[in-house]
């Protein structure tokens, strides 16, 4: 009985953490057909964010916002300068991205050497199912959970919302009605980039911070981004459920490379069967 | 009227007599070289050579083909592998450098049946051709412990394996190719395979091919079944790229998981691209150039060698989106427009 | 592709002034003849730089001391530096450059198992002199190669001796990383464990990319064992030591890492992080010798550098200094003479005395327990004297068999 609590956690923690690097990348997607090969990077740099605000004096919970607004703000400026001019090119963007990470790796290991860094936190751990767990991971599921709630909330309530979603369904017909296309991308891109800030901030005590941690990330992000289709909310949970249940299955079970090859496959798979990932044929929805 | 008619549009047209002058300045350029140049210089140039053979491999899936692989380090890494893991087995290695072009040819046929009958479209393609290589590094990598054994190989994991055998010379097989003896190698076999990649697009395989590029589905209406000829190329190329990492076994006497790397996938990207990826002279040169780059920045101190290719990278697909070849020979045919046109009529 | 000494000063800002500037070698009384040319070939850039950079310093440091009291025999020693990038292909191009080009009388260098592999049937080719100055997984057989760091014999079975032993705790749960090194030396903490009358419950390897441990960390809850035995390396596997800290704690159940420290760990993690955690190394900064005391405050004051330097620094420093002190027993440069002065040379040095044994060109050594403090440090709780590179003499004989190149894996 109480394996099965500890092996709920695992799981949960593990849906939890592909939710939380791959709803930025899934947005940008899902809104724009581009592939940010750089979002990993951005998770990166949200984590230096939050360490450097972490060692110059701020609580927690100001460092993830800290981390969120500037690698949002890093975002728009990323999208002006660079993807705005290779719209529609995918393998274009594909690889401008590429070599954007590149880049911000270099730079992170020129300006902060290339050993990790971290952030320790007092939350304590908690008895669950006879074990004890960390905390920390319950705050993180909890995160993970805010973010996809404030993402449908944003999309469902507000103006911008509808907009997005509009512009999203039928472009054309969106900039006939007077949408201004370009500045949805915008703020979508911010969005999707200020996602993926707060995820590496939340990370940072688990995982702490060095300039390679992106590689890790992106590819998991990226297969569950394209597995999901084009839908960014309804795609990465599915996607992130079926992956987060795989790899926490059988990382259990036997090890974490095991896991991490069957999500692999388990990829590759669904492709073959559903080329436009889980809600490619799906019309509607988020 | 352009300049250099490496250009795909001019694929059908027989390369220019000036062209075939190149090659042979070229071929005895190369042959000539090692008595003038030290055994270090020889296996520095022998390694770009190499690499320019895995570039060549994806520019021409990509370039001709319109076949966007990140898998061609798979290959790359599945011919060294099995090269040495073959001819550690056997002792000898005439065999197993054959088998170590096979091998990886075959897994591309049945993974590119797989994507490609499937009718997966580009984006997703590419996607999978990197999931590939990523599966293939994380097994490699985990291979470690002492019950990962083929024959009597053990596969090593994170360290890779080292004391790969030299190729012995076929009519001596206690001697074994000295480092000149792989200059010569890979030059020529570079040289064979970019001369016989010219030429098979003059072929109708060629040609085809290139028509599928342009237009998928005229294509097929026109009666070819473009799927074959997609699983072709991705065969021949999986196959240059295999040979490519046999050679690599060969010249270093190690194979490691790094051959399956992102990172060195990414590399190829940006060989190809620098170069051009609409010709084939194009990548051997981009080769050329970012590892003799990047060998230079190490050694200037300026630290990250991946800022700067980065940079690069970034700098080539927003402004010379073809590559450095092509924009020069469109700069250069710019000018010659301008010199005529300012000739008194 | 080469990178003199001079410019990696001017390159790494430049902070020093030159041991062997020529006015300062006239000025000893130096000859300004040939001068002796030693090649070192570390990562200064990419991933593996993390265990390099000291490393760089410190050999440079020790090229300068050499110098500044007269050379070498005679000759001031130029030292070439060439920066692998963490990528083995140059590690290839660099050592064969190194002998073909520069002719180079010893080459330093290589810090993981496969740049060694990689670079020593160079060294056989070109009949040169190696030190590779690292820990490993041990059984290199190669008279051309000297390794001048710690073998997993070394330094685990003090470690057994001191935690099973003296501390009781007997149920042990190990994690490695998923690599020669690791499984080598989980083999090493199994074997060890079990003759010291201890109970190894159970062994998992790791990739090292692997960040996420909260499934282990269950695992490890159940299994209910006195101490974890960790194997891990890297920066990924650093998040181990949070998440242990987060979940289990050290004062609830012992930590030792075999390889904690190298990286340099220490000084990333946290005071609590760190605090507690058991290590077993030949050198630390906090040795209570003088001798280790000075060779901290000269690093310190060549480099310019505050922060903790740590073994992989100091094997720099001994490597060159016991290639030297075997140079002037043997009277001259040439690699077949220093191999066969080998055997026997010693240098008392910032962790103890070494001596290299002539059995298997591996070094014997001091070696010292530590544990964790909350000054990102290690307090010194236990020191045992000349410990031997004993797996690696079980399976090498050099006298015995002298053309021997093989890496033979322990036997256990």
């Amino acid at each position: 009985m109480e394996q099965i609590w500890t092996g709920l956690y695992l799981i949960v923690f593990s849906v939890a953490i592909l939710i939380l690097i791959s709803l930025g990348l899934a947005v940008i997607f899902g809104m724009m057909r581009v592939i940010n090969l750089a979002q990993g990077e951005f998770i990166m740099l949200g984590a230096y964010v939050c360490v450097l605000a972490s060692n110059a004096g701020l609580p927690l919970w100001a460092a993830y916002v800290a981390a969120a607004l500037l690698i949002g703000l890093f975002g728009v400026l990323v999208e002006r300068l660079i993807i705005r001019f290779l719209y529609g090119r995918i393998i274009d963007t594909l690889l401008a991205t590429w070599g954007l990470s590149l880049f911000l790796v270099g730079v992170v290991t020129t300006l902060f050497g290339p050993q990790g860094r971290s952030v320790s936190t007092s939350f304590g751990n908690i008895a669950l199912g006879g074990t004890n767990i960390s905390s920390y991971n319950l705050v993180l599921i909890a995160i993970a959970v805010a973010m996809l709630a404030a993402t449908w909330a944003l999309a469902r309530f507000t103006t911008f919302g509808l907009l997005v979603r509009g512009t999203m369904q039928d472009p054309t017909v969106a900039s006939v009605l007077g949408v201004n296309r370009g500045l949805m991308y915008m703020m979508t891109f911010g969005y999707g980039s200020a996602l993926a800030g707060l995820a590496g901030a939340v990370l940072v005590p688990i995982t702490g911070a060095a300039p390679t941690m992106g590689v890790f990330f992106v590819a998991k992000a990226f297969i569950t981004v394209i597995t999901g289709g084009h839908l960014p909310l309804l795609g990465t949970m599915g996607a992130a459920g079926l992956f987060g249940t795989i790899d926490g299955i059988v990382s259990y079970v036997r090890s974490s490379v095991a896991g991490e090859v069957s999500v692999l496959i388990v990829a590759i798979a669904l492709l073959r069967l559903l080329p436009l990932g889980i809600t490619g044929r799906l019309r509607s929805g988020l | 009227m352009t300049v250099n008619q490496e250009f795909a549009s001019d694929a059908a047209i027989p390369p220019r007599w000036w062209w075939w002058l190149f090659v042979a300045a070229l071929a005895v350029t190369l042959m000539v070289m090692p008595s003038y140049v030290d055994m270090a210089l020889q296996l520095d140039l022998s390694i770009i050579f190499i690499l320019a053979l895995l570039a060549l491999s994806m520019s021409f899936l990509w370039g001709y083909a319109g076949v966007l692989s990140f898998g061609q380090t798979a290959f790359f890494g599945l011919g060294g592998y099995s090269y040495a893991v073959l001819s550690l087995n056997a002792g000898v290695t005439h065999w197993p450098f054959v088998a170590g072009i096979l091998l990886p040819m075959l897994f591309a046929l049945v993974l590119g049946y797989f994507m490609i009958y499937g009718r997966i479209s580009d984006i997703y393609l590419s996607v999978i051709t990197l999931v590939v290589t990523l599966i293939l590094e994380k097994t490699i990598r985990s291979t470690s412990g002492p019950e990962y054994v083929i024959g009597s190989v053990r596969l090593n994991g994170q360290n890779g394996i080292p004391g790969v055998p030299s190729l012995q010379l076929p009519w001596d097989s206690a001697a074994q190719l000295s480092i000149d003896g792989v200059f010569y190698l890979s030059a020529a076999l570079m040289l064979l395979v970019y001369v016989g990649l010219r030429l098979l697009l003059l072929a109708p395989f060629g040609r085809v091919l290139v028509g599928i590029r342009e237009n998928e589905r005229r294509m097929e209406l026109l009666g070819y079944d473009s799927r074959k000829f997609k699983l072709a190329a991705f065969v021949l190329a999986a196959g240059i790229a295999a040979l490519a990492g046999v050679l690599y076994a060969v010249w270093g006497n190690f194979v490691a998981p790094e051959m399956f790397n992102l990172n060195q996938a990414a590399q190829v990207v940006i060989w190809v691209i620098v170069g051009g990826r609409s010709t084939l002279i194009g990548p051997i040169v981009g080769t050329g150039l970012v590892q003799y780059f990047g060998n230079w920045l190490g050694t200037q101190g300026i630290g990250q060698v991946t800022l700067v290719l980065g940079l690069v990278l970034m700098l080539f697909v927003l402004v010379f989106r073809e590559g450095l070849l092509p924009t020069i020979g469109r700069f250069l045919g710019l000018l010659g427009r301008r010199f005529r046109a300012a000739r008194p009529a | 592709m080469r990178f003199s000494r001079r410019q990696f000063f001017h390159a790494s800002s430049g902070a020093l002034a030159f041991g062997s500037s020529l006015t300062l070698l006239k000025g000893v009384g130096i000859a300004d003849t040939q001068p002796i040319k030693v090649a070192n070939i570390l990562d200064r850039t990419g991933g593996l730089n993390i265990y390099c950079l000291k490393q760089i310093t410190a050999a440079a440091m020790a090229v300068d001391e050499l110098n500044s009291a007269g050379g070498l025999l005679g000759r001031k020693i130029e030292l070439i530096f060439y920066d692998s990038q963490s990528n083995n292909q140059l590690n290839s191009q660099y050592a064969t450059q190194a002998f073909v080009r520069d002719k180079v009388d010893v080459l330093h260098g290589g810090v993981t198992s496969s740049s060694r592999e990689v670079m020593r049937p160079i060294v056989d080719r070109f009949k040169g002199l190696y030190f590779y100055n690292a820990l490993y997984e041990g059984g290199v057989c190669d008279r051309r190669h000297v390794c001048t760091g710690m073998v997993p014999a070394q330094q685990i079975e003090p470690l057994v001796d001191y935690v099973v032993g003296e501390k009781g705790a007997k149920k042990g749960y190990i994690l490695a990383a998923d690599y020669n090194y690791g499984q080598i030396t989980a083999k090493w903490m199994q074997k060890f464990i079990r003759q010291r009358g201890g109970q190894d419950l159970a062994v998992e390897f790791f990739p090292l990319d692997v960040t996420n441990f909260a499934p282990v960390i269950s695992r490890i809850q159940a299994a209910k064992p006195d101490v974890v035995w960790s194997a891990l390396v890297g920066d990924a596997h650093m998040s181990f030591y949070r998440q242990y800290e987060a979940t289990i704690g050290k004062k609830n159940m012992m930590l030792v890492g075999s390889t904690y420290g190298v990286g340099r760990e220490n000084a990333t993690l946290s005071p609590q992080e760190n605090e507690g955690i058991i290590i077993a190394t030949s050198f630390i900064d906090t040795l209570p010798t003088e001798a280790a005391k000075s060779f901290v405050a000269k690093f310190k004051a060549y480099s310019g550098q505050n922060d903790y330097v740590g073994e992989y620094g100091e094997y720099g420093y001994r490597g060159m200094m016991l290639w030297a002190e075997a140079v002037k027993k043997a009277g001259s440069v040439r690699p077949d003479d220093v191999i066969a002065a080998l055997d026997g040379t010693t240098y008392n040095g910032a962790g103890g005395l070494y001596k290299i044994d002539g059995q298997t060109n591996h070094t014997t050594m001091d070696i010292h327990i530590g544990v964790g403090n909350t000054s990102q440090s290690f307090d010194v709780v236990k020191s045992f004297s000349q410990r031997a590179p004993s797996d690696t003499q079980a399976v090498c004989d050099l006298h015995k068999n002298p053309n021997d190149t093989k890496q033979y894996e322990p036997q256990l």
